[in-house]
């Protein structure tokens, strides 16, 4: 039988999940087959990718890629690692759009930011207080690189301008909008659109206070532009941002990103 | 004309800014598609409406 384990292709005479996992590895260890991880033994066949992880310990590198996209369907991820996305801004959206993505292992990763981590940021962006005054994009980095060190990550420490977008962002698929004032906002998606022609917008609009989740969600107003939120909420004196919303509005952006890196436009 | 969906009655010939400011539109936080294109912000002045014409008008609000 002709199976991928671990990345490796092998020919192996083993007939269920188990008996590969007692051929190569220990009792104990994890057995994920096409990305789920079973707890009873099945049978296999040929082209089936299995990934055994032994807990406790540091795989080597060549495996541990196999290993943290285990979870994934496979195919899926051979697509999203040739994905090019660019988040401008490492606020609350931002930063949690770019960990997700990381996980996801969408390949080539963009970070614009141009401001330093401070405390007030701790409320709903992924950082700690070990980054405080650290510049975003040294922060985020050096998280993602902790999260998944297979991906290509860039970095820019800029303000974006209309005079720098076509500069910043020509080359990527997508860029995913993650600024906190509405005319930094609507300043990336009009240069965006005028002078990047073909390139994904998702933006967000609308995710401050504790209102309801269910109110976030994802719309498609023009060719080329996603936006999520649940488009009324401003951050104001009295509704601040706050964490869970913030990161559902991050998380529709981050899947509208996935989506359309496997070619489905629809929101 | 059609604007985000709803048809509305286009009263007098008007330019895409005189409409954008007489419905209160903030322009600093808006982008606009004419047609199915981008409207770039300083053609909104020379931009004659028609009746035919659908516009689509996506405004932001603060928070990220």
């Amino acid at each position: 039988m002709r199976l991928t384990v671990n990345g490796q292709k092998l020919e192996l005479a083993c007939q269920t999940a188990f008996q590969v996992r007692k051929q190569l590895g220990h009792p104990s260890d994890i057995v994920i087959v096409n990305g789920f991880q079973i707890e009873e033994d099945c049978p296999v066949t040929d082209s089936d990718h299995l990934t055994i992880i032994p807990k406790g310990s540091m795989p080597e590198r060549k495996a541990l890629e196999h290993m943290i996209m285990a979870r994934h369907t496979p195919n899926i991820h051979k697509k999203l690692k040739k994905g090019k996305v660019a988040i401008a801004g490492l606020g609350g959206l931002g930063s949690n759009i770019a960990v997700m993505l990381a996980r996801t292992g969408v390949g080539h990763l963009l970070l614009v930011d141009f401001d330093l981590v401070e405390p007030s940021n701790l409320n709903r962006q992924s950082y700690y207080i070990s980054h405080l005054g650290l510049p975003k994009t040294v922060a985020l980095k050096k998280q993602l690189e902790e999260i998944n060190p297979f991906i290509n990550l860039k970095t820019q420490q800029v303000r974006v301008k209309e005079d720098n977008v076509k500069e910043l962002f020509s080359g990527y698929d997508i860029i995913c909008e993650a600024f906190d004032r509405p005319e930094a906002k609507a300043l990336l998606v009009n240069a965006a659109l005028e002078q990047l022609p073909g390139i994904k917008i998702i933006a967000a609009s609308g995710m401050a206070g504790y209102d309801s989740a269910n109110l976030i969600k994802t719309v498609k107003p023009m060719k080329n532009l996603y936006i999520c939120g649940d488009l009324e909420n401003e951050a104001i004196a009295g509704r601040g941002l706050m964490a869970p919303r913030v990161q559902i509005c991050a998380g529709h952006q981050a899947n509208m990103v996935l989506r359309l890196l496997l070619e489905i436009e629809e929101v | 004309m059609k604007v985000n969906g709803s048809i509305i009655a286009l009263v007098d010939k008007q330019s895409l800014l005189d409409f954008l400011e007489g419905n209160k539109y903030d322009i600093m936080k808006i982008a606009v598609e004419r047609n199915g294109e981008i409207v770039p912000r300083e053609a909104y002045r020379n931009v004659m409406l028609k009746d035919e014409d659908t516009l689509e008008i996506v405004s932001f609000v603060g928070g990220g």
